[in-house]
């Protein structure tokens, strides 16, 4: 019990101030550094890294949150049911970096990446198709994967996996 | 019968809106992408572009090639704006091969994981299992054997050299050097015989889990190995008098499909396009995994950006392939080939029968899985194609909430327009080769 008054002395110390960058909150898990924005920050912080020497957009993602009780998020991030997950790559400094942005609801609209990083049109347009996440000013906004007359988006978590009675239009529907 | 009509030859496919759009209808952001100058053209020249009378219904015409087309490798449909035999316009449409892999990930319990990743990019399946091991393991912070990572990359080396062969072979005969489809072939064949002594399969092997890998090599595993590295040098040579010396081959590949540096960057292309444009990038190299900080190998890069660059890049990593290869013979350290830890690998068969704990850890593994510590990763590696990435999200469960792959051909393929443009129809396979897209990748 002697190192109780320590345990104490140090709860009283202010807590260290959260690290930012670019306005963002960052968090350091396994390594990797991640920052953790809303949809109104997305763009600027976004924008501020491909000024950093982010040239690569290694990735756009998104992670549909609504089943997930364990899901980590530091202090101050206003947590939302789809979480748009941007990877980025510094090929100079050999540095990556995650952005999580807290995306919104079912109808979320982000503002689109492609005038920064003309790679991330299919990633973009996968996320819209696989997620129904909107990119504002994308250049064409369609589905990649699916067809075009496809209902739902398939990887949201309220999307079963076997719902699927009758896949192409022409085939007999079951007996 | 309407002019689209027609062009969807009358039978609806379901792309509609995907599908290249008539220039009258499409917007000034499409049309620059699809004419493969979204960094090319200042803004003066895009509005031009879009007001061309060059590029109106009745002088150009707009194809399909694919998706059965035997030099889409697989089932890749190009929409192509042809003015005369130039293209004026690409756009790829994909998704023929998508049959929801990263929604049937989160069914499948880390174990089973690695069957459903290894079947995305065939070409190269250990690169698929050994990115979603990798994830796997950086949320479970286990420390691995050194054995297990060294098998892992010797597997991966071969597999990159059975991969590039794949690439020589299609290039080959996409080009019409018809005899280099069955040298490339006989080569892999090697290769992929020596996977089936190792791992039992030929293709989408599983061998590599999280946690190490799923049997030790067998006892004459260096003859076997050494036997193919003392074929393939005569034969990389061969190769070499086949095509590369060649004034036919030089003719059909130097100067097609240039992509220029920034482009390739701002594509997000990464591997040997990226490479053959004069960038040294590599992951093995720059942000190395496994263990390749221990071995001794070069990267190979390009000067031009043009097919001819990513053709002799590919044939020139087999060598590098077959460097790293010898040094892991020379290297590979003794021990476990898997983790000794029962709540991530399951026991040796022979344990099962002797000892109740070992039975009891084999049937919670084979039935629910092990449980992963809820938290996020991203890990990358340097598949034959590019950078192969696995995004792996975990709610605390023995199944992912969330895996997703990113797959290098999915992206290289946005470079296409740009290398297409202003090029004649005739260098569309020579370009779609070049690339080197599976498609069980791209698609998922």
């Amino acid at each position: 019990m002697t190192d109780t008054p320590e345990v104490t002395e140090e709860a009283a110390a202010p807590a260290p101030e959260p690290e930012r960058l670019h306005g963002a909150l960052v968090t350091r898990d396994l390594d990797q550094v991640v920052l953790h924005v809303g949809p109104d920050e997305y763009r600027p912080v976004l924008e501020a890294l491909k000024d950093d020497g982010y040239a690569t957009c290694i990735d756009v993602t998104c992670v549909d949150q609504l089943t997930n009780d364990a899901r980590r998020l530091p202090e101050g991030v206003e947590p939302a049911r789809f979480e748009v997950v941007v990877n980025l790559l510094n090929m100079a400094e050999r540095a990556r970096v995650r952005v999580r942005c807290q995306a919104g609801g079912p109808d979320a609209v982000l503002p689109t990446i492609t005038d920064l990083w003309p790679g991330a049109d299919a990633a973009e347009r996968e996320v819209y198709d696989m997620f129904g996440i909107r990119f504002d000013g994308h250049p064409d906004l369609t589905r990649i994967l699916m067809p075009e007359d496809w209902e739902g988006h398939p990887l949201r978590k309220d999307y079963a996996v076997g719902m699927i009675p009758v896949q192409f239009k022409a085939a007999p529907g079951p007996r | 019968m309407s002019k689209t009509e027609l062009r969807r030859g009358g039978a609806d496919t379901g792309e509609r809106s995907q599908e290249l759009p008539d220039r009258t209808t499409a917007t000034t952001a499409e049309l620059l992408r699809d004419s493969g100058c979204v960094l090319r053209l200042s803004e003066q020249e895009a509005a031009a572009l879009s007001q061309s009378t060059a590029g109106s219904e009745d002088e150009t015409m707009i194809i399909n090639m694919g998706p059965q087309h035997p030099s889409t490798h697989g089932v890749l449909r190009l929409m192509l704006e042809l003015q005369g035999e130039t293209v004026l316009r690409t756009k790829p449409i994909i998704g023929y091969l998508h049959t929801g892999m990263e929604k049937t990930g989160e069914t499948l319990t880390y174990m089973q994981g690695v069957t459903n990743t290894t079947r995305m990019d065939y070409a190269s399946p250990f690169f698929n299992e050994l990115v979603f091991s990798l994830a796997t393991e950086s949320l479970l912070g286990v420390q691995l054997p050194p054995r297990s990572t060294w098998i892992r990359m010797l597997m991966c080396e071969l597999n990159r050299i059975s991969s590039h062969l794949l690439f020589l072979a299609t290039n080959g005969m996409d080009l019409g050097a018809v005899g280099m489809m069955i040298y490339g072939w006989r080569e892999r064949e090697e290769t992929l015989r020596l996977f089936e002594k190792f791992t039992g399969l030929r293709m989408n092997h599983a061998y590599i889990r999280p946690g190490g890998v799923a049997v030790d090599l067998p006892e004459t595993w260096r003859e076997d190995v050494q036997a193919i590295l003392d074929v393939l040098p005569g034969r990389l040579d061969e190769f070499d008098t086949l095509m590369t010396g060649q004034p036919i081959w030089r003719e059909r590949l130097q100067g097609v499909g240039v992509i220029s540096q920034e482009e390739a960057i701002a594509l997000s292309a990464t591997g040997p396009i990226l490479r053959s444009t004069g960038v040294a990038w590599d992951l093995r190299k720059h942000m190395p995994y496994l263990a390749y900080d221990e071995v001794d190998f070069d990267i190979i890069v390009g000067t031009y950006g043009d097919a001819f660059d990513r053709y002799a890049i590919r044939l020139n990593e087999i060598r590098e392939s077959m460097r790293i290869v010898e040094q892991i013979i020379e290297k590979m350290p003794e021990g476990d080939y898997k983790v000794q830890d029962r709540k991530v690998t399951p026991p040796p068969r022979a344990r099962i029968d002797e000892s109740m704990e070992a039975l009891i850890h084999h049937f919670k593994l084979f039935t629910e899985g092990f449980r992963v510590p809820a938290g996020e990763t991203y890990v990358a590696v340097e598949s034959p194609r590019g950078e192969l990435g696995c995004h792996l999200v975990s709610d605390g469960g023995a199944k992912p909430y969330r895996m997703r792959v990113r797959g290098p051909s999915f992206f290289n393929l946005q470079t296409l327009p740009h290398m297409m443009r202003d090029g004649i129809i005739a260098d569309a396979v020579a370009n779609i080769s070049s690339v080197d897209p599976i498609m069980g990748e791209v698609d998922r």
